[in-house]
């Protein structure tokens, strides 16, 4: 028994302070609110359940995480999103980078949340989780690794797809938006450019 | 180590999971590389925006207020049930602590009240012209005359070879219980022995000796065979408990 167990902790000292992202996370991944907080409704009274077996000094928060995704994917939103979504074979090798003078990189300077928003929605279960617990959350890759139950290689792999996926779709968006009236936004990235 | 190579390290760099010695390579290739510059340029401002996008969703308050009632209160791990343990374990010990200190408390506020009681009857007697009803140092005098007087009956020692000599005895009451008064002298000192029923002093009665300073008074007691016996006197402790093992060998 660690030092650290005799300091008095409670659940709701612990848990508390991670409701709001993991709010967000769950609605993330439903892309429901009512989904979204029977998932996290739902997370808090397993964790509670399981409070007498979490082992003190390891991670809550990627315990917590790890409670709410296999809850997520054990609902029925859940199965059905990773039946529809097929997996892509992984291989520890990582991506190539992203190009230069991409669309993303003028995209962040005039900060168009809503589109980055839809690009990340569109990504799949699995490079959206990992993306959002990466640079959102800001897990480490041993806690990515827990959390999603993977290896560490397939943390970088999959995060390396992640965004240049990520980066691909916005690419898809800014060129489609320019299309369909986002003309304002094409003079400034050509400004910038 | 070529830029391509490097760019793979690019996003573990940024993610801050690359180890150390690299990280100070990476760090001093991007300073001399242009092409790797701009493109962790275009990495942190791809994560920046996930990040600043990402923070989407905010629970409602009302479903805030009903988790929040839900776990509040809720178990406790590490010290918090040592704690509990801990903090159930001290009660314990100070209920148990104070029931004990309580009750040798009242043990020994009662063993007082007798101790006082008999020391009165003690000096009383001494002061009194006649001390004894039965003026003897015979003991075979003494023990018969208390027949009839009192519910029971009891051996003295002989105290041939010792300093002690019976001086006679006298019945009393404690309790409105009647028992034996004993005078016994050493080196000019008067010693009281009270003899009673052992269930005329309250509390729980020992066969060991106790020997404690009443008033200034060695008292020491001790119960056999259904009797208390209780000796008072100003003389020392080793005095009282040589007179008190003469009893003792008389009785067992």
């Amino acid at each position: 028994m660690s030092a650290a167990e005799f300091q008095p902790i409670s659940f709701e000292e612990l848990a508390v302070p991670l409701f709001d992202q993991l709010y967000n996370f769950a609605h993330w991944l439903t892309r429901d609110r009512s989904e979204a907080e029977d998932l996290v409704q739902e997370t808090y009274a397993k964790a509670l359940r399981g409070f007498s077996s979490f082992q003190l000094g390891t991670n809550f928060r990627a315990w917590m995480y790890r409670i709410l995704r296999n809850t997520f994917l054990t609902s029925r939103t859940g199965l059905k999103t990773t039946m529809t979504v097929p997996l892509e074979p992984e291989e520890d090798n990582l991506e190539l980078p992203i190009e230069r003078e991409t669309p993303e990189a003028m995209l962040i300077e005039r900060s168009n949340w809503q589109l980055i928003q839809n690009a990340i929605e569109e990504l799949p279960l699995h490079y959206r989780e990992i993306l959002l617990l990466c640079d959102l959350e800001e897990l480490s890759y041993c806690e990515i690794s827990e959390t999603l139950s993977i290896p560490l290689g397939t943390v970088m792999s999959r995060l390396s797809r992640a965004r240049n996926t990520l980066a691909g779709l916005v690419r898809r968006k800014l060129e489609g938006g320019t299309v369909n009236g986002l003309r304002n936004l094409e003079d400034t990235t050509r400004h910038l450019s | 180590m070529v830029c391509e190579t490097w760019k793979t390290q690019l996003d573990i760099y940024l993610d801050g999971e690359l180890p150390l010695e690299q990280t100070h390579d990476l760090d001093a290739h991007i300073r001399n590389c242009a092409s790797c510059a701009a493109d962790a340029l275009v990495r942190v401002q791809l994560k920046r925006c996930v990040q600043a996008a990402g923070e989407r969703f905010a629970p409602r308050a009302q479903f805030r207020r009903e988790l929040y009632r839900t776990i509040a209160g809720k178990p406790i791990r590490g010290m918090l049930s040592w704690n509990w343990v801990m903090a159930v374990a001290m009660v314990l010990i100070f209920v148990t602590g104070l029931a004990v200190t309580y009750r040798v408390h009242d043990r020994s506020g009662q063993d007082r009240a007798v101790y006082g009681e008999l020391t009165d009857l003690h000096v009383a007697t001494l002061a009194s012209l006649s001390p004894v009803d039965v003026p003897s140092s015979d003991r075979h005098t003494v023990k018969p005359w208390f027949e009839g007087k009192i519910p029971f009956t009891f051996d003295l020692p002989e105290l041939h070879n010792s300093d002690f000599s019976l001086q006679g005895g006298r019945v009393t009451y404690l309790g409105q219980t009647p028992g034996a008064h004993l005078i016994y002298r050493v080196r000019r000192h008067e010693i009281s022995v009270f003899i009673f029923p052992e269930q005329v002093v309250p509390g729980d009665r020992e066969e060991r000796s106790r020997l404690v300073k009443e008033l200034s008074f060695n008292v020491e007691t001790w119960s056999h065979a259904g009797l208390w016996y209780c000796l008072i006197g100003d003389v020392s402790a080793t005095d009282i408990d040589n007179l008190a093992e003469l009893l003792k060998g008389a009785s067992s």
